[in-house]
């Protein structure tokens, strides 16, 4: 009797352990079939670098360059941003921060990550936009710099909570070593300890990066949706994300808009993945 | 003429008296030894030396450590001047995981006070100091962390000797080690202490008699008993010493 029990649970265990990869397998599967049916009517080449995005003309032009650089431009803004203030608020939480103020600060991350992105874009959307309008005299404040901002926001979380965790696990016999030698604290800190944890550091930016290329919601709303390709950040952008989820609802399915915006998820779907991978990678040279 | 003299020490983690009323003159160019059972105050007296137990929450001192007439413990005292002069080596080997070329000269690197040009000069003199030379010329941009437990050590300590410090504190410097790797510290332990005032502390009471010109046996945070090796391991004065080093109880 009891032998049945274990054996009934371990495949329940089982199934449940396999239905995750079983999932990821259909959804892939699912997005292959619907996005590589793109490229009947365009070449590859033409997709990814076509210079136009205007699939309801006749015929359509699908070529998604302006909204990888899109994707891109606001991806690289939000980490110009978040990168240095995120390993800065590490450093300062695992290694300067009394007790009490690390506290405070740790559960302010966590809330910062709490904050639905929706939220986030609709603060962004009328605190944000018209400041930056203002401030660049700006036809419109809806621009991948505003963009960029809100998801600095969203990436700062990750970024700070993991390279926190990848400094504070940094031997402390190395940081009384070099206290030994009578380096000051911040000569610790940027010559030892930021070394001995740059893997982990490398790969909390890749995961924040990874959040921020993934994001649609906040940058939807702020960003312009406009596919063109951008000249400066204070120009409105679209990105991958925010083109499926506008033109979801409305394309006939079957046609080629459709099947093109599944193409796009293919095209994300190889993004994050890399960028997982990458970091996955540094996280596991730590060990 | 002692290096380091202490009066009427005291120490405190919060409410714990770790060190209580040691006086104690540790001499220039020897070795002493602090021996005593886990506990007794030895690694808390040595780190107190240059000032490592700043590091801790909550401790406190009473006393005076005169080192070249200052008082160590003055809270106006330079921290990074002190322990310039008084250097430590750790119990596990902490080299940084750098290259062995980065770890010898990081000392000058933060403290700029040699030229670029002079640096390689200084590896090799270092590393040869500690007799490390022959062996790691060939990779000295190798990373640190790839070297044996020995060569680790000696590493740390060529790091110090680059600072050129006249203090080194050694805290159970071969506690890690096998018996042969121990031998041959302790042969550069006398060789160095020609150059510097060594004090070490260690659980091996033979270690301390093969290599201490001095020692000093701690109990309970009291220094019991302080002079000259030969003096302690053959007829201590103190019922207490007596009982740790036959045996008795440690």
């Amino acid at each position: 009797m009891r032998k049945i029990k274990e054996f009934v649970i371990e495949k329940l265990i089982l199934i449940c352990g396999l239905a995750s990869i079983f999932f990821v397998i259909l959804i892939f599967i699912f997005l292959a079939k619907e996005g590589i049916a793109v490229f009947k009517s365009v070449s590859p080449f033409n997709f990814l670098f076509g210079k136009s995005w205007y699939p309801i003309s006749e015929p359509p032009q699908l070529g998604i360059l302006p909204l990888i650089l899109g994707s891109l431009l606001v991806t690289l803004g939000a980490a110009v941003i978040s990168v240095p203030i995120g390993i800065a608020c590490a450093v300062y939480i695992a290694e300067i921060a009394p007790q009490k103020v690390k506290e405070i600060l740790k559960s302010g991350i966590e809330l910062l990550a709490a904050i639905p992105s929706v939220v986030l874009g609709f603060i962004g959307m009328v605190t944000l936009v018209p400041w930056v309008k203002s401030i660049f005299h700006l036809p419109t404040g809806l621009t991948a710099l505003s963009g960029s901002i809100m998801l600095a926001f969203m990436a700062m979380p990750t970024i700070v909570s993991i390279a926190e965790d990848a400094l504070y696990s940094v031997p402390k016999n190395y940081k009384e070593g070099a206290l030994a030698l009578g380096a000051t604290h911040w000569q610790t800190i940027y010559r030892v300890l930021l070394p001995a944890a740059s893997s982990g550091i490398v790969a909390a930016v890749m995961l924040g990066i990874g959040r921020v290329i993934g994001e649609t919601m906040a940058v939807m709303m702020i960003t312009g949706n406009s596919a063109i390709i951008p000249h400066t950040i204070l120009q409105p952008v679209r990105t991958l994300t925010a083109t499926i989820a506008a033109e979801m609802g409305e394309v006939v399915v079957g046609s080629e808009h459709y099947f093109a915006l599944f193409a796009i998820g293919i095209v994300l779907f190889v993004i994050s993945f890399a960028i997982n991978v990458t970091a996955d990678l540094f996280l596991h040279k730590r060990r | 003429m002692a290096k380091i003299l202490t009066k009427n020490l005291n120490l405190w983690y919060g409410d714990f008296q770790a060190i209580i009323n040691v006086n104690a003159a540790f001499s220039g160019n020897k070795i002493t030894a602090i021996i005593g059972p886990s506990g007794c105050g030895k690694s808390t007296l040595l780190r107190i030396f240059n000032r490592m137990n700043d590091l801790i929450e909550g401790v406190r001192t009473s006393g005076e450590i005169i080192v070249d007439q200052e008082n160590i413990l003055d809270t106006d005292a330079d921290l990074v001047v002190l322990r310039k002069k008084i250097g430590m080596v750790f119990q596990r080997p902490n080299p940084f995981p750098l290259s062995i070329y980065e770890n010898v000269v990081f000392g000058q690197r933060i403290h700029n006070s040699i030229r670029k040009s002079e640096l390689d000069s200084l590896a090799e003199e270092s590393l040869r100091s500690v007799l490390l030379w022959d062996e790691l010329k060939d990779k000295l941009h190798k990373s640190a962390l790839s070297l044996s437990l020995e060569q680790k050590q000696r590493l740390c300590i060529a790091r110090l000797v680059a600072v050129k410090p006249e203090v080194l504190l050694m805290d159970e410097p071969c506690s890690t080690l096998d018996p042969q790797a121990t031998q041959r510290i302790e042969e550069l332990m006398r060789e160095l202490k020609n150059n510097y005032t060594i004090v070490i502390v260690t659980h091996n009471m033979q270690q301390a008699a093969r290599i201490s010109d001095d020692t000093g046996f701690m109990l309970l945070g009291e220094l019991i008993e302080f002079g000259k090796t030969d003096d302690i391991f053959t007829h201590p004065s103190d019922k207490r010493t007596e009982d740790y080093i036959t045996g008795r109880y440690g």
